[in-house]
């Protein structure tokens, strides 16, 4: 479904991703961990589409299309959705407005009727349950006033409503504490499916505790030293980030 | 005889008796200058209420009485008048102005490090006049200038301080103009020039006051120029003599990369106004306008500044506070003007009023001009008496009610005397604050 | 509540351009063109008016004449326009008709093809119940609607010149007690040469059960406007009225210089209404209308209350500041507006807030977008008069700016001779945030359409202040002002 093949990035002039490599396909998991600094949030923003962030080498490919050459919208229509680390408030913009227009540009685009609000409201409430979610998250303004918490959370709804094909969660589980946590690892799980896939972007490995990726790739210095299976993620939890520093000599020879 | 006469011919007939006795007189150039501003005055006259940034502030008390030229005999009054302003015991670098005119003998500059002028205006138009001439006679576009151009016309004296590239003045330049007024009502015309070049810093301190109870008019023109890179703080103290007019207009140049820090308390004079014109020419200049303004009795206190973002990446603070009690009437008149040219432009403005008594009274007028988008600018403005609730606070733990007010009040006006970074120039402005507060926090306003 | 939506077409079926900028082809009576005394006699007689009221325009325009005329007009706005030939345009275009319709009936085809067209259904079997229409067609009252009904309660609502006629004793008493004849240069131009307009009274204790709505419109060319609506709300009375106004696309500047005077005694409340939907002019700044208009409450009565919302989305030039004076002790004013400038268009809009009456309260919510090269300003006054004992006002401002050509400029002006007064005012200025934006993109939404969910985010406050489907049309238009804006 994704194929990143050697890229390379620069946001304001900096070099930041320097060479990347990871093929993901359908209904797999993979999880991308590193210090802070390595990139792993430039590579979520670059897959977006965000202005400023450039691809300076390699290509993204996304069921074989050409990332770099789809405007934002485009791509969120195509079915890539990211979660993001810090969601932006919008003032006076209702969740329920804005996530209900969002659905039907994708839906119009995807040759799917569009929904009338009560159509929506059963959806959305549909999703809520499966997610064990409070309905609030959809009746204030988008973000605003939210807690770290129910930003992540209100995340996941909105991926669990879009339906994307190819969700890249960057830091969702960030700031969270243990209940919260569950909460937005269930509901990434219940979104687990074979049509899907999954990048999970993270700096500690304690969501894989709760979901169980296919693949882990650590990041460092814009490139992936080390690939592996969920065990490297326990491995990273062990012994730390200190241990890239032999890592990055392994992969380079 | 000259019934119909307006009020700024007076000017014209004593321009002409003055102008051979003032300094420079034997500049072309400035006889020029001097002769063009008092054309330029007549033609303008006196700026009206018509006048949009004048809209709450009317003259016709000061042009009701004709200012005769300063009478410059000497009188023992000076010294007396001079020791409250002084700064004790901190090192600085002090001129001190009698009606105007520099006097060398209660003046002390001490050694200065190298690159670094401090003089009067008097003695460098002898000097080195070609220092001078560029700064002078730039178009002027101030609310006010009317009255630049009047200043330009009689300055015969002020303060220049010249600091070469790079030079950093540690103590700071006390500045100090004195009214001792007999026999007549005088109008002083201080003119005073700071030239700081690139990578230059300096504290400046102006304090005004007046000996006596006769009427007289400062009509001063500060001119400060700050080179790339440049740091200037500047502070003012107006606490002039209780019928006196105070009339200052500063225009501060800033260039890239400068800093330019004012604080200006008011406190003093009958109808006093202190205009402020900043021009961030430059990118990424920091500017800060912060004061005061304390008003009592019948006293009219304007405060009226306007910061230009020419340039982009500028940013601009201003906070300025007012205390108005008795029959007083304030004014703030703020303006923050973006150029279309001044992206990234950060300005932020607040006016806090507070209102003593049943007669006392505000306007207040802060003002966006804002013509580039990727801007964050935002002002606020309030007015209204002390909080009920503080005061109630505070009287639950036995304060009478006299001593509450006072020490709310107080609060108020030391947040913004805190933040002056001069030890000397904050511990004075302190003293004066100090000296003044008793005589509202009585409450007799309340009835 | 879907009782408002067929009068809500006012600002309906929106599309890519300005969709009321047709022209209706219907014959029409004039004036003389200019303005004289013999033309002000002319309109006066053409309403039979009595001679109480010529005198009072007459005044009204020898004060013009005499006091505005030559002093030009206003310049302490910030706007900018050619100076206006008064001499050049007519003050009076009526549709043709014999005498006044006696009932729907009898009004032209023509005109109810437009009203139709633009969405105003004059026909009440057609209407579901709720909203009775006051329809101005150029200087002229063709219809209003729901007469007979609301008379049945004492609610008098009518064309102006229907209440010289029917109710002189009402119309003497209040008219020019809130915006006096002498009031300014375009208000006096009103009192001198009105032609039309609505009247309203609400009897003490009558809460008015259907939402009144006027719907202005200029046909005629080279036509100046200049409606005067008198709205008296008695004693425990309440009203909720609603004004839109469309013009046909034409290259010249039409005047339309307004004048409203609202009134409430002892808790009463009037809210007042405005989707203004002038034509702006096109994309570069040919034509449009000058909407140059003088909107006034007096809170004459205790604990009484009026609240001006406006949608200002047209009009190539809008100079227009809706007031409250707080005279009723307890007495509250309410001022919340959007206002939208795109292309070459100009706003110098706001409010006054006058303080007279002890406990007065009010707040003053405004949004300011400005988009193109257009021109925003907020302006406005609060002032605590001496007696205004525990007076207070809230003010917020805020503006967004779209693109760098365009400028937005906010000058309050805050007057206080009472310490226990406590005023409050705070402003922003910014542009949407690209955090914002590309929020909005990773949902699958198009730039246009971000901004347009994001400004209609910001000017929610206000939005929400309006009747509900007339908030939903009102939302549609700020999409539609801002297209051509994002780049």
């Amino acid at each position: 479904m994704l194929e990143i093949k050697n890229l390379h990035a620069r946001v304001d002039g900096q070099q930041i991703l320097q060479g990347i490599d990871i093929s993901i396909k359908a209904g797999e998991v993979h999880a991308i961990m590193g210090p802070n600094g390595s990139g792993k949030s430039t590579l979520a923003f670059v897959l977006a589409g965000r202005e400023g962030y450039e691809i300076t080498q390699g290509e993204v490919l996304f069921e074989g299309r050409n990332l770099a050459e789809m405007k934002p919208e485009e791509r969120a229509r195509e079915g890539i959705f990211l979660a993001f680390q810090y969601p932006v408030e919008i003032p006076g913009v209702s969740g329920m407005n804005f996530l209900k227009s969002a659905l039907n540009v994708t839906r119009k685009y995807r040759g799917l009727s569009e929904l009338d609000a009560i159509e929506f409201l059963k959806l959305a409430r549909e999703k809520l349950k499966l997610l064990g979610m409070d309905e609030k998250l959809i009746q204030r303004a988008v973000n605003v006033g939210f807690s770290g918490g129910e930003k992540k959370r209100s995340e996941v709804f909105q991926m669990a409503v879009l339906e994307p094909k190819l969700a890249v969660l960057d830091e969702t589980d960030s700031g969270l504490d243990i209940d919260a946590l569950k909460i937005v690892a269930n509901g990434i799980n219940t979104l687990r499916n074979p049509d899907r896939a999954m990048l999970i972007i993270t700096h500690y490995q304690r969501l894989l505790n709760y979901v169980i990726p296919d693949k882990v790739h650590v990041l460092a210095e814009g490139r992936i030293v080390r690939s592996g299976g969920k065990e490297l993620a326990l491995e990273l939890e062990d012994k730390g980030y200190a241990m890239l520093d032999s890592a990055d000599a392994n992969a380079a020879a | 005889m000259t019934t119909e006469q307006t009020p700024g011919a007076p000017y014209l007939a004593q321009f002409a008796q003055v102008k051979a006795k003032l300094p420079g007189r034997r500049l072309s150039w400035l006889k020029d200058l001097r002769q063009g501003a008092i054309e330029r005055f007549v033609s303008l006259g006196f700026p009206t209420l018509k006048i949009e940034e004048w809209k709450y502030t009317s003259l016709s008390p000061l042009t009701k009485t004709v200012f005769g030229p300063a009478s410059q005999e000497a009188n023992g009054r000076a010294e007396e008048g001079l020791r409250r302003f002084l700064l004790g015991e901190q090192p600085c670098h002090r001129l001190v102005f009698v009606n105007g005119r520099h006097r060398p003998d209660l003046s002390h500059v001490g050694s200065l490090p190298a690159g670094v002028t401090i003089t009067s205006l008097a003695a460098m138009l002898e000097a080195e006049p070609e220092l001078l001439e560029p700064h002078f006679g730039g178009e002027d576009q101030s609310d006010g200038q009317a009255l630049v151009a009047l200043n330009t016309a009689f300055m015969a004296d002020g303060a220049v301080v010249k600091l070469a590239q790079g030079a950093a003045l540690e103590a700071p330049v006390h500045l100090i103009f004195l009214a001792t007024t007999q026999g007549g009502p005088a109008a002083h015309h201080p003119r005073n020039l700071i030239l700081a070049e690139p990578g230059s810093s300096a504290a400046i301190f102006e304090s005004y006051g007046g000996v006596g109870t006769e009427s007289y008019w400062t009509n001063v023109v500060t001119q400060v120029k700050a080179g790339r890179n440049a740091a200037i703080r500047h502070y003012k103290l107006q606490c002039e003599g209780a019928e006196a007019f105070h009339i200052a207009i500063t225009q501060a140049d800033l260039e890239s990369g400068s800093s330019y820090t004012s604080f200006v308390m008011s406190m003093g004079g009958r109808l006093s106004r202190n205009e402020i014109a900043a021009r961030l020419n430059g990118t990424g200049v920091d500017c800060r306008l912060n004061g005061v303004y304390l008003a009592r009795d019948r006293q009219h206190m304007d405060t009226s500044t306007r910061i230009e973002h020419a340039k982009p990446g500028g940013l601009s603070r201003e906070v300025y506070k007012g205390v108005i009690d008795g029959e007083a009437h304030a004014v703030f008149h703020g303006k923050i003007v973006v150029c279309p040219d001044a992206q990234k432009t950060d300005a932020h403005q607040l006016n806090e009023n507070l209102l003593l008594s049943e007669r006392a009274r505000i306007d207040t007028k802060p003002e966006l001009e804002i013509h580039a988008d990727d801007v964050k600018c935002s002002h606020g403005a309030n007015a209204g008496e002390l909080d009920s609730e503080a005061l109630f606070y505070l009287r639950t733990r036995g304060l009478e009610e006299e001593r509450a007010r006072s020490l709310l009040i107080e609060a108020f006006v030391a947040e913004m005397i805190d933040g002056v970074e001069t030890e000397a120039v904050r511990s004075n402005l302190r003293k004066f604050v100090s000296s003044w507060l008793p005589t509202v926090a009585n409450g007799k306003g309340a009835a | 509540m879907a009782a408002t939506a067929e009068t809500v077409k006012t600002v309906k079926s929106v599309t890519d351009e300005y969709k009321h900028g047709f022209v209706t082809d219907i014959e029409v009576e004039r004036a003389p063109r200019g303005l004289n005394e013999d033309v002000i006699r002319f309109i006066s007689e053409k309403k039979n008016e009595p001679a109480w009221m010529l005198e009072w325009r007459l005044k009204a325009y020898r004060t013009w004449v005499e006091r505005f005329l030559p002093a030009s007009d206003p310049t302490w706005a910030r706007v900018t326009y050619p100076q206006i030939d008064y001499q050049n345009a007519y003050y009076y275009a009526a549709p043709k008709t014999k005498e006044r319709p006696k009932s729907l009936d009898e009004i032209d085809p023509a005109l109810l093809r437009t009203y139709e067209k633009l969405g105003i259904p004059l026909k009440e079997q057609e209407m579901l119940a709720g909203v009775a229409v006051d329809a101005i067609f150029d200087s002229i009252s063709v219809a209003t609607t729901y007469k007979e009904k609301l008379a049945e309660m004492g609610i008098i609502f009518c064309s102006f010149s229907e209440a010289v006629q029917e109710h002189p004793e009402l119309v003497r008493e209040y008219l020019g007690t809130v915006v006096p004849y002498a009031d300014n240069f375009f208000a006096t131009l009103n009192s001198a040469a009105f032609s039309d307009g609505s009247f309203v009274y609400i009897p003490p204790g009558v809460r008015c059960p259907m939402e009144l709505s006027t719907y202005f419109r200029i046909n005629a060319e080279n036509t100046g406007q200049f409606e005067r609506t008198l709205i008296i709300a008695d004693k425990g009375s309440y009203v909720s009225y609603l004004e839109g106004c469309t013009a046909p696309m034409r290259d010249e500047n039409q005047l339309h210089a307004a004048v409203v005077e609202l009134i409430t005694l002892d808790d009463a409340e009037i809210k007042y209404s405005t989707i203004q939907n002038w034509y702006p002019g096109d994309e570069n700044g040919k034509g449009g209308i000058y909407n140059f208009v003088t909107k006034r409450g007096a809170c004459r009565g205790k604990y009484s209350k009026i609240s001006w919302t406006q949608v200002e989305t047209g009009a190539a030039i809008t100079w227009k500041y809706p007031s409250c004076i707080l005279q009723g002790d307890n007495s509250v004013g309410e001022f919340s507006s959007v206002a939208i400038t795109n292309n070459y268009q100009q706003a110098d809009t706001g409010t006054k807030m006058i303080h007279i009456g002890k406990n007065t309260r009010s707040t003053i919510i405004s949004k300011g977008i400005a988009a193109g090269h257009g021109q925003n300003t907020y302006r406005g006054l609060v002032r605590v008069l001496p007696k205004a004992t525990n007076a207070r006002n809230y003010t917020q401002c805020d503006s967004l700016l779209l693109g760098d050509k365009c400028g937005a400029h906010t000058v309050p002006y805050i007057e206080v001779r009472n310490r226990t007064a406590k005023v409050e005012h705070e402003a922003t200025t910014s542009k949407i945030s690209d955090d914002q934006l590309f929020y909005c993109k990773q949902r699958g939404l198009s730039a246009e359409d971000a901004v347009t969910m994001i400004v209609n985010g910001f000017c929610k406050q206000v939005l929400q202040e309006l009747p509900m489907e007339f908030a939903v049309e009102a939302q549609k238009l700020v999409g539609i002002s801002l297209e051509g804006s994002v780049g």
